[in-house]
């Protein structure tokens, strides 16, 4: 057990990186949230304690964009990994054309946010000539009046995120895939011995056995709903009235735009601790499952 | 039997029509690079926007002629193979050190690694902004390269591959009287591919779509990638649908043609996020 004297320059590239550019900040980020430092201000910096996060649990964009951000989480989380799940059980079976079916459901994945996000305002286009607005006058056989989806303060946020579960399913999907892949066979065997209809095995060992695949996958996107900003930015930029802005988006241009650098580090603050508190959760959930086992 | 065939028959057309649904956008866009510019917007709602009567390869060279597309093209591949190749040797000796070497400090900086693993980009932006903007770096192609170099989650799946390296690989090398260096470039890695390519196919398809941080830290044209490139060409007046699709078309192309090639290893490669958790 003696101490190898290059170990240290093995690891110091990553380590000074990781010190560098995420602990510092990191410290930087609390720090940076108890002043009122902007940027170009010709006022000194301060401390002022808890005053920017009253600021921003008093701003109403700032409460909107966390109302948001839950919605989101609520509704694509349930929708994307339901149809996630539905899709790798379809494919997760010895037919041929599958692995045809897998790359294709997996593809929007490869395509960076911000040309997905481009490609859907096209989609969600205003008037009978839109896509969507054409497709539902067609499923409703002429009920539905065309909207204007990204400038309607009810329907922008459902638009970002049908665009957002477009992208992101296959990636679900590939987990729990892998997921299904590993469930031992014998287990379905016993099953089948035991007269288990499909269904059956479907509930009592299929479901159970990838209770930690599940967990992982919708820890993951309640993460990811929570850091939703790229196609905010580019398909409504927070509004109509800020009917999609997010935490991010408002930290964004709390920080960049109007030189709040306090302001936008408090925010990030409170980013990260619902982030912690998820990561906390997932590994309760997980913790229990081996004391379970 | 007849049953099970029938079961089949509704697995196969289940999902015909979601994968109807899942290429559609990708089809429009393909089909809307080749039409003339004013058709794309009129025709999206009907069957005209996949099945067009008239193409061109117009809309291409008009990108070129109205931004300088090899411009942004060049900064992305620069910025994200940059992170890719220096990340991939920066991580991997670090996973090396944690998993096969003895040193003081390890298991304290193990913890720091797996602590920082789960702090978001996002949670950090604003004060890392604020750092690059005290050392100067606004503007640059280096801030947008060395804060994404040494990645926890990278230096995770090597400390996971490497841990699971039968020992007598090392001892041959160093009965041999190799340094540690030399038996990690010429032992270690080869033996190692998988866990390689996974990580930078990870990485590249994290930093080849990177929008935030560069939306962020750049202001002029000269070092933006890619996603900043679509998102201005989108804002350009006059709006013309048949040269964004070009883009985007153009934008898309290298990482999926990278996915269509290695696509085992960039679904293996997701599949590995999975089973860390």
């Amino acid at each position: 057990m003696r101490s190898h004297p290059t170990a240290w320059l093995f690891a110091a590239p990553a380590l000074f990186g990781l010190l560098a550019f995420v602990a510092l900040p990191f410290v930087l980020a609390i720090g940076l949230a108890f002043t009122n430092l902007r940027l170009g201000s010709p006022l000194p910096t301060e401390f002022v304690g808890l005053e920017q996060f009253r600021r921003i649990f008093a701003d109403d964009a700032f409460l909107r964009a966390l109302l948001n951000n839950t919605s989101f989480a609520l509704v694509v989380v349930p929708l994307q990994t339901g149809l996630a799940l539905l899709l790798a059980l379809l494919l997760n079976r010895r037919l041929a054309g599958m692995t045809w079916f897998r790359t294709l459901f997996f593809m929007p994945v490869v395509f960076p946010l911000s040309l997905v996000a481009v490609v859907w305002v096209l989609i969600f286009a205003p008037g009978a000539n839109g896509m969507m607005n054409a497709m539902l006058e067609v499923v409703t056989f002429g009920i539905w009046m065309p909207r204007d989806f990204l400038h309607d303060p009810v329907l922008a946020l459902p638009a970002i995120m049908l665009t957002s579960i477009w992208q992101g399913m296959g990636f679900q999907m590939v987990i729990i895939l892998a997921g299904l892949q590993a469930i031992p066979h014998e287990l379905y065997e016993a099953a089948a011995i035991d007269g288990a209809s499909r269904w059956r095995q479907l509930v009592h060992v299929t479901l159970p056995q990838l209770r930690n695949t599940l967990i992982f996958v919708v820890l993951v996107t309640t993460i990811l709903s929570f850091r939703l900003f790229d196609q905010v930015q580019i398909m409504t930029q927070g509004g109509p009235h800020n009917a999609t802005t997010t935490a991010m988006y408002e930290a964004v241009q709390a920080a960049f735009s109007r030189q709040q650098v306090a302001k936008g580090s408090a925010i990030t603050v409170v980013l990260f601790v619902i982030v912690l508190l998820i990561a906390w959760l997932q590994r309760r959930l997980l913790r229990q499952e081996r004391e379970i086992v | 039997m007849r049953r099970r065939w029938l079961i089949n028959i509704s697995i196969y057309i289940s999902l015909l029509l979601l994968a109807l649904c899942f290429l559609a956008p990708i089809v429009l866009m393909v089909v809307g690079s080749l039409k003339p510019d004013a058709k794309v917007l009129i025709e999206a709602g009907s069957l005209k926007a996949v099945l067009p009567d008239q193409l061109s390869l117009q809309n291409y060279s008009d990108v070129f002629t109205r931004v300088d597309f090899m411009r942004y093209l060049l900064n992305s591949l620069l910025i994200s193979g940059s992170i890719v190749v220096v990340g991939l040797a920066v991580n991997s000796l670090a996973g090396y050190a944690f998993a096969r070497m003895q040193w003081r400090g390890r298991d304290l900086m193990f913890a720091l690694v797996l602590m920082i693993m789960i702090v978001p980009l996002e949670a950090i932006a604003v004060p890392l902004f604020y750092e690059v903007t005290l050392l100067g770096w606004r503007d640059t192609y280096i801030v947008q390269i060395v804060p994404f170099i040494a990645n926890a989650f990278s230096i995770c799946l090597f400390y996971t591959f490497f841990l699971g390296l039968p020992r007598e690989l090392e001892e041959a090398a160093r009965i041999d009287g190799a340094g540690v260096f030399r038996t990690f470039v010429s032992i270690i890695v080869p033996n190692a591919k998988p866990v390689f390519a996974t990580v930078a196919i990870l990485t590249f398809l994290m930093q080849w779509g990177a929008f935030l941080w560069p939306l962020m830290v750049t202001s002029g044209e000269a070092v933006r990638p890619l996603p900043l490139g679509i998102a201005a060409f989108y804002t350009l007046p006059p709006l013309q649908w048949g040269d964004i699709f070009a883009f985007g078309v153009m934008m898309v192309a290298p990482i999926l043609i990278l996915f269509l090639l290695f696509q085992r290893w960039f679904v293996r490669g997701v599949a590995a996020t999975g089973i860390k958790g």
